[in-house]
């Protein structure tokens, strides 16, 4: 069967029936392709193992992140529906009663995020407050008379689906055609909310509804208050405000942008209709930030991404969209690559499997062990013999790859503390140096060596420079960092960090008695100078003078203090070269870190247009052609009519006379074919040229290059600015 | 920095004034450019940065004779090692960056093209830069310039109209626009004339050519020029950096200058459909070997495409040439077992509702009808949960295409996307496709973009295209229908529905030849829709321009209307009409 048709655009196509296969599911076409089959289903499940585990991680930082806020909300909405129920006669509750309680929820651009955030507030609502929570988007409700439909649809239907199981069809809400109103809502929910009084407390649904107060509140969320028309929200606020007295109705506005947003599109005489308090959700940047701390700022989570990678999906984050869960699909997707793309990543699991694992090693996987670049370089370093060793023998090989495992493990375990600890002593310095978030130094961290760049010296001298106070207190925090002290090395650093403090803390006892005389010397010195640079105007001795300044300066004897900054620095100095080394320095580093930053870019942020330009005017980027290679903003003669229409066209202006265009276009393509064109014989165009510019015509106009326009008799309009 | 670069890039230049070194002043920003604009890798900026350094050297010891070979076989290694280069560095999917792409509208002169292209054709085999200089004498080409003649003897009759344009190329006239050659630096305008009659156009173009070549003889060139400044045009004599100066030239006349040669010139000017197919079907497309190769490496993803469908992502293919025959391929060697959709966004008259209709329909077995297609997507939505271990695969090409871009249709598709056990496949082809999504419809879709540049030929996507190039069958997309229908009055729309309708109810009766114009009067009276015959036939005259209907004379005389459209289409017209 054809899928070209000239009265159809779509083809359904089913299997027949008979022919019932086995159904290929995603581990075949993961394991397809690749020579070793065993090795590539383990990396399949680790690899499955891994995205289960990130999601209920990243899950769990949303909850966790969202609980303050929804917490408020929630509480929030108990208030005012009690308020609703403990309504008394006088005036000021009908004051209040005639108001709805609206909760401005103000979410931020990220739009892509809020349907997890809305799905947890639905869900958290429904389990402790009330049943009746409904959703609505903008796109379903263009009129109020479609935003009330699916009100009471998605009210009256849930009810309806919930009381099936107790008595078959013998609810009486019409489901179908009810006429919509508040009416038929009011009338609805009065049948309901006496109904949980006189259901017997034995059944099994009930008794998670049963927590419900008698009149549990009616929750309409607006999931992107912005896109709404404002029309349907005025009138549904005013139909709603009528019903107050007999409906405890509740709104959830949406927001993304400010919350001025309601009086812009509210006018006021809406707006006061409505009881608004505002809750404001934690930022994105905040919510990416401890992504990335569960995700890859810890040696729990086993794959990484190296530093271009991390650049690739932050950038993304920063320049595109402000989504988090763009970024943990980027995340996932550079996880399935890793996984896809290197055999060896079957090392990439726990200790004991890893450890077993290499074990088992088969004679090939141990070929690509040796053929990894940082093994090369492992080898290289060592003894001779070891290396024939290496080389030769795969049982050693074995050995070896464990040992490294290890090593690399126990790299990882350092590495993390550390780069928490720099980053708390950088952090709070004065124009952030190493970068204001732990990333920033995460990814130089990756990138290179760190204390080789010029921002960790200006951090480090930055440091020389700390107050005690502040220097106490962040190796305070760097304590609490390193606490557990999961290795020996950690446990050394931490060891020495509490000695300084406690130094630290000495020295505070015997400054009271050196500082005084301490200061007294230093400003003798002072004064004593100042006054020889007044009496000398001579330039040579003035310069003289400010040499020898300097040199007491330099040799002046440091108070304890100072030397005890210096010497804490310079262990920090220490930990930094010893444990912040980039991972490309580690043998077997290419088990856990996935490179290709470039496959995920072009993956996640792809540029079309400059793919479609490139292969118009650089054809031989993509066809290896001898014939098509030219120098660069040339092009061959010989190159695809497509292009050769393309690179005439660029000479135009805004219209393209399209018999010009023909002519210059057969003027090149019969050079190429190094048969003259005949110019006597004026508008005979070989009928096969002429085709095949007809058909690169249409395709640039196809692509959206150019349109026919009627400005002009057989001319077309260019469609992009620019040239050659 | 500022560099002094000899003229590399031309070997063209070089070979006329061999010998005559030019050295000429770069810019940083260029030097910056020219560095920047191949690669963003650092590799290929150390690479470049050698390859011009090797080659001054030679070209400074002055070896006039043999160092022009060398510098095109350096040329060679150095375009040849930024296209290596930009392969190995993992950022390099693409050969130019986007400042190549998107660049502000420079002053194109009528006769460029040609003169372009008869001096490429002048080097048969051998690749042409087009950043060559045009010499001022190259301007009247020998074999343009009979055709002048004719178009220069018109000129006198319109001689207050005469308008001057400057032809100095534009490299040439870069170097004079320097302070110290202010004087000619008063030619650096071109006139505005918006204020002329419509009609006027086509004389207009011809007078400017006509001028183009007068102007550069003219001696006093400031004397010219002066009798058509406006006094705006004098405060632009102070100069400007060169790009803005660019800019606002190349926007200041809103009349373009092209020639008036139409292709009745042409024996035949335009071919029909059948012969276009045959003669393109018999002429076997050049680098077959090549091409093939392409899309070998594309098949190679295959499987790699069906775990990410499965693991929850849409796979989008882009990049030039048409990716049907890939997808096809894909279609039949992996999904030959599990339910797939095949939709066309390239056919003029697919509709969204008859997508959804099909799924409903035919996928899931579902013969009622919907009132709305929201409720036809909360069907498919619940079906499709209900039964998770059913797979449906869903191939769009050309998800850009013209009946597929709308806001509502996108939002659909994507929902659709976004159900987790049906997968989407999609082409696109158009260079602004992207723009149809914005961020939530992008994370709706979920899309994994892939590169795919095949080369073949876009035949079936540009078969119902219109094209001036080719013979019109007469046969309208419902695209245009819906588009034309929609910008009329109600009243309009009322008395098309009126024929749609009648048409449609004859549809069976093969002698059916249209609805006479008395009887269509009468029913169009009776629906309120005119008060008199004239009315009608005002009406009729627009649909007539529109091609919407065709008027033919029975055999008595009397007129009959016709609305020339197949009957699928007209239902699916009306269909959308009535939503």
């Amino acid at each position: 069967m054809t899928t070209t048709s000239v009265s159809k655009g779509c083809f359904v196509f089913k299997p027949s029936a008979k022919v019932k296969k086995r159904k290929l599911d995603a581990e075949d076409y993961f394991t397809n392709g690749s020579e070793d089959c065993e090795n590539s289903k383990e990396r399949f499940r680790l690899c499955q193992d891994m995205l289960d585990k990130m999601k209920s991680e990243t899950e769990l930082v949303q909850d966790e992140l969202n609980k303050m806020i929804l917490d408020s909300l929630l509480e929030f909405i108990r208030k005012s529906a009690t308020s609703f129920l403990s309504r008394e006669d006088d005036w000021a509750s009908h004051m209040r009663a005639s108001e709805i309680p609206t909760a401005a929820l103000v979410l931020g651009v990220n739009v892509n995020d809020h349907d997890m955030t809305f799905q947890s507030l639905s869900d958290r609502l429904q389990q402790s407050v009330t049943p009746f929570v409904v959703s609505v988007q903008a796109k379903e409700c263009t009129v109020v008379r479609h935003l009330l439909q699916k009100v009471l649809q998605r009210l009256m239907g849930m009810s309806v689906s919930m009381n099936e199981d107790e008595e078959e069809g013998s609810t009486d809400v019409p489901q179908k055609r009810v006429h919509c109103s508040l009416r038929a809502l009011c009338d609805w929910y009065k049948t309901v909310s006496k109904k949980p009084s006189g259901i017997s407390p034995g059944k099994k649904r009930s008794s998670s509804e049963m927590e419900f107060p008698a009149h549990p509140p009616i929750i309409l969320i607006f999931k992107d208050l912005e896109a709404f028309s404002p029309r349907v929200l005025q009138d549904l606020i005013l139909i709603c405000s009528q019903y107050t007295q007999e409906l405890p109705l509740l709104f959830i506005f949406g927001i993304a942008t400010s919350p001025s947003t309601i009086q812009r599109m509210l006018p006021h005489s809406v707006t006061s209709l409505l009881c608004i308090k505002l809750f404001q959700s934690s930022s994105c940047t905040q919510h990416l930030a401890t992504v990335i701390d569960k995700l890859v700022l810890t040696s729990q989570f086993l794959f990484k991404p190296s530093g271009k990678v991390l650049q690739v999906l932050v950038g993304l984050f920063l320049y595109h969209d402000f989504s988090v869960c763009n970024f943990i699909k980027g995340f996932k997707l550079s996880m399935l690559e890793h996984f896809h793309s290197q055999p060896l990543s079957v090392l990439c699991c726990k200790k004991e499997d890893a450890l077993a694992r290499a074990e088992r090693l088969s004679h090939q996987e141990v070929e690509r062990v040796r053929q990894l670049p940082s093994f090369m370089r492992y080898v290289e370093e060592q003894e001779p013999q070891e290396q024939v060793e290496l080389l030769t023998n795969d049982e050693h090989v074995k050995e070896v790859c464990q040992k490294l495992l290890k090593s690399l493990r126990k790299y990882h375990k350092n590495y993390f503390p550390i780069l928490r600890c720099l980053h708390e002593l950088t952090a709070s310095l004065p124009k952030y140096p190493l970068g204001k978030q732990i990333r920033e130094l995460h990814v130089t961290c990756l990138e290179r060596k760190v204390w080789e760049t010029e921002e960790y010296e200006t951090a480090l001298q930055l440091l020389r420079l700390l107050a005690k106070d502040e220097l106490v207190s962040v190796l305070h925090k760097c304590i609490e960092i390193l606490n557990p002290g999961k290795t020996k090395k950690i446990r050394e650093a931490l060891r020495q960090l509490q000695d300084f403090t406690a130094k630290f803390q000495q020295l505070d006892a015997c400054t009271d008695s050196s500082a005084v005389e301490m200061h007294t010397e230093g400003g003798e010195g002072d004064t004593a100078s100042g006054h020889s640079l007044q009496k000398k105007t001579d330039l040579f001795h003035l310069q003289k003078t400010l040499l020898q300044m300097k040199e007491s300066c330099r040799t002046k004897k440091r108070s304890p203090f100072e030397l005890l900054r210096n010497q804490a620095v310079e262990y920090i100095d220490g930990l930094v070269r010893m444990h912040l080394t980039p991972p490309e320095s580690q043998p077997l580093y290419e088990v856990c870190y996935y490179t290709s930053s470039g496959t995920l870019r072009r993956h996640l942020n792809a540029t079309p247009r400059t793919s479609i330009q490139t292969a118009l005017s650089h054809p031989y980027y993509y066809l290896q052609n001898e014939a098509l290679r030219s120098e660069a903003g040339a092009i061959s003669s010989a190159a695809p009519d497509i292009c050769i229409a393309y690179k005439l066209h660029l000479e135009c202006g805004r219209l393209i006379n399209l018999y010009d265009w023909l002519e210059a276009y057969t003027t090149v393509v019969s050079a190429a074919k190094s048969d003259s064109p005949d110019p006597s014989e004026k508008g005979k165009v070989d009928e096969v040229r002429h085709a095949r510019f007809i058909r690169a015509v249409s395709e640039l106009e196809f692509l959206g290059f150019v349109k026919s326009t009627k400005q002009k008799t057989d001319h077309v309009a260019r469609l992009t600015w620019g040239g050659c | 920095m500022v560099a002094c670069q000899s003229e590399i890039m031309s070997p063209q230049k070089r070979n006329k004034d061999s010998g005559v070194l030019e050295v000429r002043f770069v810019a940083d920003a260029e030097v910056l450019d020219h560095i920047v604009d191949k690669q963003e890798g650092v590799k290929v900026v150390k690479n470049s940065v050698q390859k011009l350094v090797t080659l001054k050297s030679p070209e400074e010891n002055g070896k006039a004779g043999d160092e022009e070979d060398q510098d095109v076989f350096d040329e060679q290694h150095y375009v040849e090692a930024l296209g290596t280069a930009a392969e190995g560095a993992e950022n390099g999917s693409a050969g130019t960056g986007g400042s190549a792409v998107f660049t502000f509208q420079n002053i194109k002169r009528s006769n460029k093209m040609a003169q372009m292209a008869s001096e490429w054709a002048r080097t048969p085999g051998k690749s042409v830069t087009f950043s060559t200089p045009d010499a001022p004498d190259e301007v009247t080409s020998p074999p343009r310039a009979a055709k002048r003649q004719a178009s220069q003897n018109k000129t006198p009759q319109k001689g207050k109209k005469v308008q001057f344009v400057s032809t100095t190329p534009h490299r040439l006239r870069k170097r004079l626009s320097a302070p110290n050659l202010k004087s000619d630096s008063d030619s650096d305008f071109s006139p505005s004339n918006s204020e002329e009659e419509e009609e006027d156009e086509d004389d207009n173009t011809e007078e400017k050519r006509a001028v183009t070549e007068v102007a550069p003889k003219t001696p006093s060139k400031a004397a010219a020029a002066a009798l058509y400044k406006t006094p705006a045009k004098r405060a632009k004599n102070t100069p400007e950096p060169n790009l803005v100066e660019e800019y606002f030239e190349a926007h200041s006349s809103s009349k373009v200058l092209t020639s008036d040669r139409t292709l009745q010139r042409l024996q035949t000017p335009r071919l029909d459909q059948e012969t276009l197919c045959r003669l393109l079907d018999g002429k076997p497309s050049c680098y077959a070997d090549e091409i093939g190769q392409l899309n070998e490496d594309h098949e190679k993803h295959f499987s790699k495409w069906m775990l990410q469908l499965q693991l929850g992502f849409s796979v989008l293919l882009y990049g030039l040439g048409s990716k049907r025959q890939l997808l096809e391929s894909f279609r039949t060697s992996m999904l030959s077992d599990s339910v797939h959709l095949v939709i066309n966004g390239f056919f003029p008259s697919i509709t969204l509702k008859s997508v959804l209709n099909d799924i409903t329909g035919e996928v899931l077995d579902h013969s009622g009808s919907f009132r709305t297609p929201m409720d036809q997507m909360d069907f498919i939505i619940r079906a499709l949960r209900e039964d998770p271990d059913f797979h449906v695969y869903l191939i769009i090409h050309n998800i850009d295409g013209p009946m597929l871009r709308g806001e509502k249709t996108q939002q659909t598709l994507g929902q659709l996307a976004s159900i987790p056990n049906m997968h989407l496949l999609a082409s696109i082809d158009h260079i602004n496709a992207p723009l149809v999504w914005d961020q939530s419809k992008m994370s709706l879709f979920n899309w994994l973009w892939y590169e795919t540049t095949t080369y073949l030929p876009y035949v079936e996507e540009t078969s119902y295209e219109n094209s001036l190039l080719v013979q019109q069958s007469g046969a309208l997309a419902l695209s245009s229908l819906t588009h034309v229908l929609r910008s009329l009055t109600p009243n309009a729309r009322g008395i098309f529905r009126l024929l749609a309708e009648f048409q449609l109810e004859n549809k069976d009766n093969p002698t059916y030849t249209g609805l006479s114009f008395q009887d269509f009067y009468q029913r169009c009276r009776e629906a309120f829709l005119v008060n008199s015959d004239i009315t009608l036939r005002t009406q009729l005259t627009e649909f007539r321009d529109h091609k919407l209907i065709r008027t033919k004379k029975g055999a008595d005389g009397v007129e009959y209307l016709l609305i020339p459209v197949d009957v699928g289409t007209l239902t699916d017209f009306l269909e959308k009409e009535t939503e």
